[in-house]
Order: structure tokens, then sequence, then C-alpha cells
């Protein structure tokens, strides 16, 4: 499909919000990509963008416009039961796009922006500073600013899940699943696809 | 007077600082070069920039600056732990609303695997589909 598409003037980049370059080198390796893998290892584009999940997919237009904003989308339906999201419906919009030219007006597009709060940035800069903290080894002074994270912002899950692994948590273990549980018991949704 | 950290999502900076309780003070001089904001009477500058800080805001101690204070006349967010000396200055809230509600989309300089930067804006002219994941 990529290939089909970049005939097209199109580019995949893609961006893995992780604590350093060596926790997401065997995804990439293993994917070998032909497109832009780059690495973030300060969680600067979910500060930019208001990123609260992963995998978090946008559209950027030839002039830098944002005409798709923070969508949910899957390569494929492996997790389908998991996340409920049809890997096929984004796939058949992006399509449309770079063949077409369709994408949502700009009032849908604002209709559909999520703004950051101001506790959504005290809880990145909590989580900034508990991220430099144990990169030190100062796992002391960094706990209690990665739960005061996950306190200020709890829909920011690039920062609750995100910070598992760094606090020797596992981020698909039981910690993780019962996050998610009250989560959705709560009434939130799992996964925030775009409605249209 | 301490070595402090002071974390910004444009960078880092280490600086000779006075830890006096839970405040953190610092000289102008100092925070200027690190920060870009600089006081002066008419408030805090950088370029043609200049916030201004009434008499309440508790930002000079002396000749030196509260940071809490600094973050708070900026109304930035302010991690700050004194015991680690270090603290994060984020951006507002409203600082990154504007530029997302521009829909410009916000431009980002980030390395590959090899250490080779990229730039979002490197890519004007084609369609970009951008994709945030992560390993765990």
């Amino acid at each position: 499909m990529y290939e089909e598409l970049k005939a097209l003037g199109f580019v995949v980049i893609t961006v893995a919000l992780d604590r350093n370059m060596d926790e997401p080198r065997e995804w990439i390796e293993a994917a070998a990509p032909t497109h832009p893998s780059l690495i973030d290892t300060t969680w600067l584009l979910a500060d930019l963008y208001n990123i609260d999940q992963v995998p978090t997919v946008l559209w950027i237009d030839e002039a830098g416009q944002l005409v798709r904003p923070k969508d949910v989308a899957f390569g494929s339906n492996d997790f389908i039961e998991f996340t409920g999201v049809d890997a096929n419906t984004h796939k058949q919009l992006l399509y449309e796009w770079v063949r077409d030219g369709k994408h949502l007006s700009t009032d849908r597009v604002r209709a559909h922006l999520e703004l950051p709060s101001d506790a959504d940035q005290l809880a990145r800069a909590e989580f900034g500073l508990a991220r430099f903290l144990a990169d030190r080894g100062d796992n002391d002074h960094a706990e209690p600013h990665f739960d005061r994270a996950g306190e200020l912002a709890p829909a920011q899950f690039t920062i609750r899940r995100g910070s598992m692994r760094m606090r020797g948590k596992d981020p698909m273990g039981k910690e993780f699943m019962d996050m998610m549980t009250a989560w959705t018991t709560a009434g939130n949704p799992l996964n925030k696809a775009l409605p249209e | 007077m301490a070595t402090f950290t002071l974390l910004e999502p444009s960078g880092v900076h280490a600086f000779e600082a006075q830890i006096d309780g839970h405040r953190v003070l610092v000289d102008r001089a100092t925070l200027a070069s690190a920060t870009g904001w600089d006081r002066k009477p008419e408030g805090l500058c950088r370029g043609d920039v200049c916030v201004p800080v009434g008499p309440s805001a508790g930002l000079d101690v002396d000749e030196r600056v509260d940071l809490a204070a600094f973050a708070s006349v900026l109304h930035r967010p302010l991690a700050l732990d004194t015991g680690a000396h270090a603290a994060f200055l984020g951006e507002s809230a409203s600082t990154r609303t504007a530029a997302l509600d521009s829909l410009v989309a916000p431009d980002f300089t980030l390395p590959d695997l090899e250490g080779r930067m990229h730039s979002l804006s490197e890519h004007k002219g084609k369609k970009v589909f951008l994709v945030a994941w992560a390993s765990w």
C-alpha cells in the first residue's frame, strides 16, 4: 500500500514515544521501514499534538495544514477484539485522501480537535521531571512526580501507561488491565477513533 | 548555592541556584541566559515581548528571581523538586491550544535510529501520515 501511495506524493512518518533509542530498536529493525522512523525520548510529539494514547495518527496536507486531527488507526485487525477499531475503515479513508484529495472540512477538523488543559500541561511537566530523575537513577524522587502526573491527567495514557516500564511495572500486565477496566467502567471509551 | 537542572520541552539547562526551603532563587542573568526571559523594569521580557509583573507576583527576591513565581507570571506549568535540585518548566495550555487551533501542524525535529535528524517541515509539498506509537 505504501509504495503505491508514495508515488502520489505521500509520506509516512512514524514517531516512537520511548525513553531511549534501544527500546524501539528491534521493532524498527524488524519492520525495516523505507519512511522516516523517528524516536522521541522526551514525548515532545505528545506535548505538541496533545497525544494521549498510542497508536495515534494525524494527516497533514501539502501546505503543512492539519486535515485530520488525532485519530486511532491500526495496520491490521489482529487486536480488533480488544481495540474495537476496524483497520480497514481508516485505510479506505486514507486512500480517498491521497488519491482523490478527500478530507474533513476545516470546521470538522476544529470540531474534533482535543485541546490540552492546564492540568494536562502540568502533568506533562511532572512526567518530564519524573523521567529525568528516573534516568538519573533517582527513583525515590521520581516516583511522586510519576504519581502526580497520572493523577492530574488520568486520560493521558501516553503518561500513565508510558511510564509503567520506567517504574519497573509491566505495561501489558495486570496493573495495566486494571487501569483500563477502571477507565471503561467509569464510562470512558477504550479507543477514540473519529466518527467520520 | 547548588547546581540546579531546569528542563524545558526545548532543552536542558544547568546552573547555580539558591535553594531556600521550597523556593529556588536564580540570578537574573543566569535565568535570562537559560530561558531567554530577562527581568527588566517593564516586566519579564524576551525579544520584543514583555509580560508585566505585578508587585504581588513575588518574582523578585533581592536581585534574584523566584523560579515558581517566574513560571506563574508566564502562565507556564512548573514541576519542581527542591530536594532533587531539578524542575521541568512546561509549555502553557494556551500556547499549545493556539498552535493547534491554527491548524498549522506544529513542526518538530527528531532523530532516527542512526541519529539522523528529520523535521516535519522537510516534507512540505507532500501529504504526511504522522503516526505516534511506542514499544510499550
